[in-house]
């Protein structure tokens, strides 16, 4: 109980912190707003030219897109702490060793809390102006509260899919020692795996298969389409399913790797 | 000029001294622009066309943007880190020096690092050429020169107003990447794409229409008038607001200390 009641603090005061910052939150929230438009727009000039080969509903699309950019902060990869890159690379970590609590779940519990954070100030007023765009640009209440469920679960799952991936870039830094060259390269696999690029259903079958199957298509891929009904039914409970496993698997993985890390770990001077 | 090109020789002597992470770098840039491409890919194996544009006039047109915006980046990327040189007072240092600021701004820093994404550029530059069948005449080999030379400084103008902007805020403004990376990003489509409104705002306000889509039509013969070739000369009229804008924000200066 008192392991549990020390990260939650650490994890209220990396959240209190992040909400710190809300004229950067505003300046984002309008080159979200903006993103989302053009991105819309774009779709829509496919769309009207061949609507039969447009292979999800565009309301459907438009609310992946307006959810997509609500909540970046939870979703997207690149968004990688560098204090913590920094604590790895300068010797800082060796502080952070020291506290009596595990390395693994205290970066853990922080990056989740940063993200929230971040998402928090910036999802409602993009879904807020996003709910008064004219059907079929804009996003709509799903009709069953049950789909408004499944959405949240699964975006917790995605959020723990994408911060225990990060955990193991960090975690790799360890024995590279210079984030930057794994870190863009991750970055750009990760952006084109995870459907941020293009969402799913636009992919060519046996590209999409695989991709629903990698780890990466179990972040922001399922809740996105989740909510719009887009996946729906058994489809989903696989995908869901298939999310816990890989969230399990990957926390597993990162925090085998944290232990060898950690034992390996080399402080120079002081 | 001379000063210039001696920065230019720093900059990249600078950049070879670490020659791993550059490459590195570079690799990833090239990974990053070629998910762009990816994404296009990916659209057009399901659709033909999209305003009656090609799958091969849009890699020409992503090609010629992407070309623009690392060109501009390339050399005028030090207005980057502006909120930077003006936070630690660097500022005031160039301020002292009898030279434009703004030549020594642009030699703080210059990315070699965005070759990546130019070889990117190049090749889907020359792949979008080869299958247009254009009928080339000299004329337009001048006009897409021109697409070229007028687009970097367009986005060189705009990397400006972020640093000129810098005067007044301290600190960089996210929303101003709604116009270079956003406009890098979705200036892969001919700008009609997005409909008369978007159109009409990067005609008059932002001239990317004029480096890009009206110049297009000109090169790929597509109903355009003999004038609209030249448009891009036009653009450079953009750079005369975005250098005030500099200019008054230096006035405004006031030292952050040391």
């Amino acid at each position: 109980m008192k392991t549990i009641r020390t990260y939650a603090s650490f994890f209220r005061v990396r959240f209190l912190m992040g909400l710190q910052y809300r004229a950067a939150a505003l300046a984002g929230v309008a080159t979200q707003f903006a993103w989302g438009f053009l991105e819309l727009a774009a779709y829509h000039a496919f769309y009207a030219e061949q609507p039969e080969n447009f292979p999800m509903g565009f309301s459907e699309l438009s609310s992946y897109v307006w959810l997509q950019q609500a909540f970046l902060a939870l979703f997207m990869v690149w968004m990688l702490e560098n204090e913590i890159f920094e604590k790895i690379i300068d010797g800082g970590v060796a502080y952070e060793l020291c506290r009596p609590i595990s390395l693994y779940a205290m970066w853990f519990s922080r990056s989740v809390a940063n993200r929230l954070s971040r998402a928090i100030l910036r999802c409602l007023p993009i879904l807020a102006a996003a709910f008064f765009l004219p059907e079929p640009y804009g996003i709509r209440l799903p009709e069953r509260p049950l789909t408004l469920l499944l959405f949240a679960v699964s975006m917790v799952l995605a959020l723990l899919a994408v911060v225990a991936f990060c955990m193991i870039i960090y975690l790799l830094t360890f024995f590279t020692m210079s984030p930057l060259g794994l870190r863009i390269l991750f970055v750009s696999f990760v952006e084109l795996f995870s459907g941020a690029i293009v969402p799913f259903p636009f992919l060519p079958e046996p590209v999409r298969t695989v991709f629903e199957l990698l780890p990466f298509g179990s972040m922001q891929n399922v809740p996105l389409r989740a909510y719009s009904g887009n996946l729906a039914g058994a489809a989903l409970a696989r995908a869901m399913l298939l999310q816990a496993f890989w969230v399990l698997v990957l926390i597993g993985g990162g925090w085998l790797l944290s232990r060898r890390a950690i034992r390996r770990t080399v402080l120079n001077g002081g | 000029m001379k000063l210039y090109w001696h920065y230019v020789r720093l900059q990249f002597a600078a950049a070879m001294e670490y020659k791993t992470s550059f490459v590195l770098v570079c690799l990833g840039q090239f990974l990053v622009s070629f998910n762009g491409f990816l994404g296009v890919y990916f659209l057009f194996s399901r659709f033909h066309s999209v305003k009656g544009w090609s799958y091969e006039e849009i890699l020409l047109c992503f090609g010629i943007v992407l070309l623009q915006y690392s060109l501009a980046e390339c050399f005028a990327r030090g207005f980057d880190g502006f909120a930077g040189i003006l936070g630690n007072g660097q500022f005031d240092r160039i301020l002292l020096r009898p030279r434009s600021t703004i030549l020594q701004v642009l030699g703080t820093r210059m990315e070699f690092t965005r070759i990546g994404r130019m070889v990117q550029a190049v090749v889907m530059f020359v792949y979008g050429l080869s299958r247009c069948r254009v009928e080339w005449t000299l004329g337009k080999g001048l006009v897409l020169a021109l697409m070229l030379l007028c687009g970097s400084f367009v986005f060189a103008g705009l990397f400006l107003i972020y640093a000129a902007l810098c005067f007044f805020t301290t600190e960089g403004l996210e929303f101003m990447n709604i116009f270079t990376d956003g406009a890098r990003e979705y200036g892969r489509y001919p700008i009609d794409v997005f409909g008369k409104r978007i159109l009409r705002f990067c005609t008059f306000v932002v001239p990317y229409a004029l480096i890009q889509y009206y110049p297009l039509r000109f090169v790929l013969d597509r109903g355009a008038r003999w004038y609209y070739g030249l448009l891009p000369l036009l653009s450079l009229l953009f750079l005369l607001p975005c250098y005030g804008l500099y200019c008054l924000g230096r006035r405004h200066y006031r030292s952050t200390g040391s």
